[in-house]
């Protein structure tokens, strides 16, 4: 069924009951041609590709929940690509491209809004690394500006110029950053690349993978063996378990990250805001809510749940940063298990293991990256080879070296990124 | 209505407020909600999406429905929940989400268009023309989002956060929290006894129960009176235990202030608790749960315990011919205690066939209600039964599906409660709370005697727990009703039967979610909004999971709940960070001349948490540049002093301190002789460089050793890191020195005079060569000098205690300022470095080698440190990496700007050209043109050539040369002088 | 959060600094090769359930401590000072 305005307008004349499923419940057959660990946005994502732009569709999508219920439903919805190295800095610009026609693509509307992002800085220093980010977006054809006080206090009259510890100098202006409506996302991955022919399996979780003589035969889940050619795990969090299955041990440490939304109020705040001296990012969804959040909570963690330190510190940074806004309620805190990389950067590569793929590392960047990752990681399962604008992800880049993209430049503590 | 003689309230003392600019009264502990419908408005607000007239539906914190703003500009509070927000003499309320007024909405329009509007509509269309998203659809969409409105302005009420501990924790304070309580307390353990409510006692002011033959509101207060004379118990009323965390923490809101009209600032209008108990009690109660029907939405349909706390609690009949529809016995007393009070009940509707009425009212079996009239207040009911239909004039229905374990807690760890058939309810399960017990009607124990009794357990097991004896307390008599009920989540039939009422979520979005494959309850949760809004499902989950149960033909516990997250219920930003609000987030450090350097007028910058000065401006000076200009001379040519107390200091001690510099500096510190400091360079263990500075040996076991003012902390850290956990055996101590000695910079040719006339002693170049250090005395006072220097000058730092500091840098630019220099401040400072090439943080900014910033050669062959190892890997030594280099503006335009990127001439300035970016520019005043830091790839191969500038931010192009890092006074020769 | 510092007793997690997991007692010699330091430096077992890692009780006594910590409870088993981990190793 494709979706649109008609399509709603005559269903509400004819009692809503033609709608049908968004994807099938399939069996999962013996073999597929290519199997994807994790059904959350970025296996989705590339499941959709792999069949769209490669034809490839004898695929199924392993998910051991439901779909979409990893990070990707549990996001702050901040789509950008205003990356300051280059690896990272060409492979979201690509992304980026890509979320700007990924409703046409998809027939699906994730509400992908461009409402712009501010990243304000606090000190010369900060500024000229701003600007040297700028440069390095404007060079690489995305949008940047660098905004003074006086352009801020115009565009964000509600924060606090005056009185803040950290006076606000100046912010990076990336107007076709924004946000998109999480959920959508997944949903309109899956519902695509399920009309393709790409099996979705929910409530099947991979217990083990079979290597025979260094080539990926299959895996073992809990509805029992499925052989595949090819294998990808898209498994975010949880991604050194699923690796450990396969004799790996990844550069990743799992950690938690907490998010939190407020009651629904009348529209204030009309772009994305980030502060730098707090780590504190804000935006007001089209419902209404406060979407924030910060920093991790910093120790290693799969419980997808946090504590008050840092929430109390992320709220601090709403409370000096933007005090007309501290009325609001906070409605719900959450927390999702980030795969925090040794450098801060993805790992987008093949493996040891013939036929083995994996996709991880994306810290607390994931969403943003979901149609990049999913489009150059299908490039790369279908093709074995990287993607041109994901040549830098490589998996050894620890032992060699070379091309570590330390976004954050704080070394080789996953926590730090 | 009021009605004579009902309510525990004190009705002689009146209290007017407004309501949407009417006057009404209430009497002092009224809430707004018994207020309003004390005075007969049953119309408090509109639905989220289709604009629906509502009103109330509950009596507690869990409403949907009546949702107001309280207050003016920047005291402005939206989405006040009417149920809770009791009234003040002059409280002003404003209905939320309706123009241009409650009354006439015109967006209710959206209700007509409903059939457009179902679960996830959106997602399915506003997708072309494309850019319409932005600029028409979204706008659209966003104008109608939301409910209350913020002020705009600025917070103006005081907030508050404070930690508590305890022993014994007691969440609710109805009769299973008082007796928990009263037994815990009673055996010696330490309690904090929190219920949201402004009255303890729960349920029992709402029901006409007794308790050991008192009114059971009665027997709560003396339980209350005797816990709030122990010492071991503090009570705390209108405090909501939102979140649980780790290891016995809970996050607390108290409402302190709310329901006064006093804003003195003394009493903080909220305050947020982080509570800290080695044992709780869970005794939350449960939260009743309405049935979806045709229209169950009518301002006058509450829930039936809503409809008892209004008339035995406040004295209110919110109609005058109450109806009842239930699927179980506990509501048919609503219809008991409002005949008793004498208001006309018109039917109690059961759905279940095998029922009795407990009283002479009219009971119509195995019906249901499938139908209501009144668009803004509730006028009829249809009901339907076996019999046939009917319609029944009522302007209140109590209704009730049975009742929901207030579960939420013991799920904030991942938890997840377990279905129990028999009471149709999820219950906690056990031990998902380290250290809670569970008790009461949160547990599925609904009689009050079992509540009592069930109070009385838990605490036994807490107390036991904590190593003390359980004394025993007398179980008081209560009733003891069995709870009857059958299953009744929806009433078949046509129209809207609402589920989620905030959200407008309907009986057929849940079904339509399961229909389009939304089948996981997070699914059909996301897919319809089901719970999402301010109450968190806490009416409407359960009821939704068991319809979308039966549509996906599975059973309730496999179809499972979403995920219960804090806080409980919504709590103010400005609670959750109070005290964060203008300068205090963050301490403020300051140095010793602070005093001295805001008296000279010098404007204060931020560094880390410390301030600066970032220049002193004379009279005269328009513009930074201008003080900066003539602060850097003093240096170049006179004598300039600078507070650098901010750099890190660390004294470190012991037979080991010489190896553990070797280890922790890539070059070596055991050669360095007593009486000398030296410049080291720290790597990350990855082979990054972490931090540089000068490291004084002041005996064979004593060294001072600088950081700088950024990696202050993180060095500090780092050295017990290596010596705790990486080498023990090293026998040293350490200790951060930072703010025990105040230092500065005192920099200049006429530095060593400036100094002999104040030192008590004679400095010359023989005793005191360029990197010399040791004691000295100043008028008698011990301090230390170090003749090292970050201006490429003959320089000095003279340190000495902190608490000479202030009277030191007063003396010490005074005379200065004799000698024609002055102080300068940190613009001058980074002037006067990037002149030298001396980098700071903005070069070793955690991405760059030794070998990048050209000292690979400082990575001592003859030893290991750290980072050693990865700073040999191919990749950290590529010839081709982006290496630093000083830049010099030869292009038209004279102006270089940090941050900008380097291309080669004649390439495009697009990333695959990129050849690397400046780091730190100056304009020096010395050479008369600007100056860059910056990193190129290739470093000194490109050494002379020239290369493209271009800041796209600032729209800067340039041609710049590159040259060596260090363009003033290359050899060294001014320092050494 | 709260953690048992083997000096101070128990104390809110605010007072700690979090490194990772406790394989930095086990720094490589220098010449033990690439896949040894890349084990040291980078990579991690990172597998939900019972974990050890260092912590430093930075705002209160100074010591480095390894914590016994369930990853997926964050139920708290125990805590060592790491110097004496290291010695009793030693």
């Amino acid at each position: 069924m494709r979706f649109s305005g008609l399509r709603v307008l005559k269903e509400g004349l004819t009692g809503n009951k033609g709608w049908t499923p968004h994807w099938r419940n399939p069996e999962p057959k013996a073999e597929y041609d290519v199997i994807i660990i994790g059904g959350g946005g970025h296996g989705l994502a590339t499941a959709h590709y792999l069949a769209s732009v490669h034809g490839i569709t004898n695929v199924a999508v392993l998910e051991k929940g439901y779909l979409g219920g990893g990070n990707v439903g549990r996001n702050t919805t901040i789509v950008r690509a205003n990356y300051g190295l280059p690896g990272n800095s060409e492979f979201y610009s690509h992304s980026l491209k890509l979320w700007e026609g990924l409703e046409e693509d998809l027939n699906y509307n994730v509400m992908h809004s461009q409402r712009g992002i501010i990243n304000l800085f606090n000190s010369d220093g900060s500024r000229d690394a701003a600007a040297r980010r700028g440069n390095q977006m404007a060079s690489q054809g995305d949008d940047a500006q660098l905004l003074d006080t006086a352009a801020l206090r115009k565009m964000l009259p509600y924060l606090d110029f005056d009185q803040t510890r950290f006076p606000i100098y100046g912010g990076l202006y990336h107007p076709r950053g924004g946000t998109a409506r999480h959920d959508a996302v997944a949903w309109g991955f899956a519902r695509a690349a399920d009309q393709r022919g790409v099996d979705l399996i929910q409530q099947c979780e991979v217990t083990g993978i079979d290597v025979v003589d260094g080539v990926v035969k299959g895996v073992q889940t809990t509805r029992g063996p499925i052989r595949a050619k090819k294998i990808g795990i898209t498994a975010a969090g949880r991604s050194s378990e699923v690796a450990a299955m396969a004799g790996m041990r990844l550069p990743i440490e799992s950690h938690v990250l907490q998010a939190f939304v407020t009651e629904g109020l009348k529209p204030m705040i009309d772009t994305v805001i980030t502060y730098e001296a707090g780590h504190f990012y804000i935006s007001q969804s089209d419902k209404g809510g406060l979407v924030f959040g910060g920093s991790l909570d910093l120790y290693s963690s799969y419980a997808s749940r946090g504590n008050l330190p840092m929430a109390e510190h992320v709220i601090e940074s709403a409370c000096t940063l933007m005090p007309a806004i501290t009325k609001a309620k906070v409605l719900r805190s959450w927390g999702g298990i980030m795969d925090m990389s040794a450098d801060g950067s993805p790992i987008i590569d093949k493996t040891h293991v013939d036929g083995l793929y994996v996709n991880c590392g994306w810290c607390y960047g994931g969403f943003k990256a979901t149609p990049g990752s999913g489009h150059v990681f299908a490039h790369l399962m279908a093709t074995d080879y990287p993607h041109p604008v994901a040549t830098k992800h490589r998996l050894d880049r620890f032992r060699t070296g070379v091309g570590i993209m330390d976004e954050e430049a704080s070394g080789s503590q996953h926590n730090l990124h | 209505m009021r009605v004579a003689g009902k309510g525990q309230i004190d009705q002689s003392t009146p209290i007017s407020f407004s309501f949407d600019g009417i006057q009404y009264r209430g009497f002092a502990g009224d809430t707004v909600a018994s207020a309003l419908l004390a005075n007969d408005i049953r119309l408090m607000a509109r639905s989220f999406k289709y604009h629906r007239p509502r009103g109330v539906l509950t009596a507690g914190s869990e409403e949907p429905n009546a949702l107001m703003t309280v207050g003016r500009d920047g005291a402005t509070d939206p989405n006040v929940r009417a149920t809770v927000q009791e009234i003040y003499e002059g409280l002003e309320l404003r209905s939320q989400n309706a123009w241009p007024s409650l009354e006439y909405d015109v967006m209710a329009v959206n209700d007509l268009a409903s059939p457009f509007l179902g679960a996830g509509f959106y997602y399915k269309t506003f997708m072309w023309p494309r850019a319409f998203w932005e600029r028409v659809y979204e706008p659209i969409i966003r104008r109608a989002a939301g409910l209350g409105a913020l002020s705009g302005k600025k917070q103006s009420d005081k907030y508050e956060r404070a930690y508590a501990h305890c022993d014994v924790l007691v969440i609710g304070a109805g009769p299973t929290g008082l007796m928990a309580a009263l037994r815990a307390a009673n055996s010696g353990a330490d309690v904090i006894l929190a219920d949201e409510d402004s009255v303890m006692g729960g349920r029992l002011n709402s029901e006409s129960f007794e308790v050991d033959g008192q009114a059971g509101a009665d027997w709560a207060a003396g339980i209350v009176a005797q816990l709030r004379e122990m010492n071991n118990v503090r009570l705390m009323t209108r405090t909501t235990v939102a979140g649980v965390y780790d290891q016995g923490t809970f996050g607390a809101l108290e409402r302190v202030n709310h329901h006064t009209s006093v804003r003195d600032g003394k009493a903080p209008l909220e305050t947020f608790w982080r509570i800290v108990a080695k044992q709780s009690i869970l005794a939350a109660g449960a939260i009743e749960r309405p049935i979806a029907f045709q229209n169950n939405d009518r301002p006058g349909i509450m829930t039936a315990g809503a409809v008892r706390s209004y008339l035995n609690r406040w004295g209110v009949a919110p109609g005058k011919a109450i109806t009842v529809f239930a699927n179980n016995d506990d509501a048919h007393r609503t219809a008991m205690d409002m005949q008793a009070a004498g208001v006309h009940v018109a039917a109690v509707i059961d759905s279940r066939s095998n029922v009795q009425a407990l009283g002479d009212y009219t009971l119509i079996k195995g019906a249901h209600v499938c139908g209501t009239t009144g668009r803004k207040g509730l006028e009829t009911i249809t009901v339907r039964s076996s019999a046939g239909t009917q319609s029944i004039s009522t302007d209140c229905l109590a209704m009730s599906g049975g009742w929901n374990p207030t579960v939420h807690l013991t799920c904030h760890m991942n938890g997840r409660p377990m279905w129990r058939e028999d009471i149709a309810s999820f219950v906690p399960k056990e031990g998902t709370i380290p250290n809670m017990t569970v008790a009461g009607a949160c547990n599925g124990d609904f009689s009050t005697h079992a509540c009592l009794g069930a109070g009385l357990e838990a605490a036994a097991k807490a107390v036991t727990a904590l190593g003390k004896t359980p004394v025993e307390i007398d179980m008081p008599q209560a009733e003891d009703t069995a709870y009857k009920m059958e299953p009744l989540w929806a009433v078949p039939g046509k129209g809207r039967a609402w589920v989620d009422f905030q959200n407008d979520v309907s009986v057929k979005d849940v079904k339509q979610a399961a229909f389009e494959n939304f089948r996981s309850v997070e699914h059909m949760k996301r897919y319809t909004t089901q719970g999402m809004a301010t109450d968190q499902g806490k009416n409407s989950n359960v009821t939704a999971l068991a319809l979308l149960a039966d549509a996906t033909g599975r059973g309730i516990p496999e179809t499972g709940t979403t995920t219960f997250r804090p806080p409980y219920s919504p709590i103010a930003m400005a609670a959750f960070g109070a005290g964060a609000e203008g300068k205090g987030f963050a301490p403020e450090r300051k140095t010793t001349s602070h005093v001295a350097t805001i008296e000279d007028g010098a404007p204060m910058m931020e560094a880390g948490l410390w301030y600066r000065p970032s220049y002193f401006p004379i009279k005269g000076e328009k513009t930074w540049r201008q003080s900066c200009d003539r602060e850097v001379g003093y240096v170049r040519n006179a004598v300039g002093v600078c507070d650098v107390s901010t750099l890190g200091k660390i004294d470190i001690q012991g037979p080991d301190a010489a190896e553990l510099l070797d280890f922790v500096y890539t070059n070596m510190f055991s050669s360095l002789k007593v009486g000398r400091v030296r410049y080291g360079l720290m790597l990350r263990e990855d082979g990054y460089v972490m931090d540089d500075g000068t490291t004084a040996r002041l005996s064979e076991t004593h060294f001072v050793m600088t950081t700088t003012t950024a990696a202050a902390g993180a060095v500090m850290r780092y050295l017990e890191f290596v010596t705790q956990v990486l080498r023990p055996e090293l026998d040293v101590r350490l200790m951060s020195v930072t703010e025990q000695w105040a230092q500065f910079a005192v920099a200049g040719p006429q530095s060593r005079e400036l100094l002999n006339g104040l030192l008590d002693q004679t400095l010359d170049n023989e005793t005191w060569p360029f990197m010399a250090c040791g004691d000295v005395s100043i008028s008698g006072v011990q301090g230390r000098l170090f003749r090292i220097s970050f201006s490429g000058e003959h320089a000095y730092e003279i340190a000495v205690p902190a608490r000479y500091g202030d009277s030191l840098f007063r003396t010490l630019t005074a005379k200065a300022t004799e000698m024609g220099g002055g102080p300068y401040g940190v613009e001058a400072l980074n002037v006067l470095r990037i002149e030298k090439g001396f980098i700071t943080h903005a070069e070793i900014h955690g991405r760059v080698t030794a070998f990048d910033i050209g000292m690979g050669r400082m990575i001592s062959a003859k030893k290991d440190c750290i980072g050693k190892t990865m700073a040999a890997r191919d990749g950290m030594l590529d010839e081709d990496r982006e290496r630093l280099m000083g830049f010099k503006p030869v292009g038209a335009v004279k102006q270089l700007t940090a941050g900008a990127h380097l291309y080669n001439e004649g390439d495009e300035a697009t990333a695959e050209f990129d050849k690397g970016y400046l780091t730190s520019v100056a304009f020096s005043p010395t050479l008369g043109h600007f100056m860059a830091l910056g990193f190129v790839r290739g470093g000194p191969e490109r050494l002379g050539d020239r290369l493209r500038m271009v800041d796209h931010m600032r729209q800067i192009e340039t041609i710049v040369e590159v040259c060596d890092p260090v363009v003033f006074d290359p050899k060294g020769e001014r320092t050494r002088g | 959060m709260r953690l048992p510092c083997p000096i101070c007793g128990e104390r809110d997690i605010r007072e700690f600094y979090y490194q990772g997991a406790d394989v930095a007692l086990n720094r490589p010699a220098p010449d033990a090769g690439d896949d040894a330091w890349q084990d040291y430096v980078y990579l991690r077992d990172n597998q939900p359930g019972e974990h050890r890692d260092l912590w430093q009780h930075e705002s209160g006594c100074g010591s480095w401590i390894v914590v016994s910590r369930n990853t997926v409870t964050h139920e708290v088993s125990g805590a060592k000072l790491a110097k004496e981990i290291k010695r009793t190793k030693a």
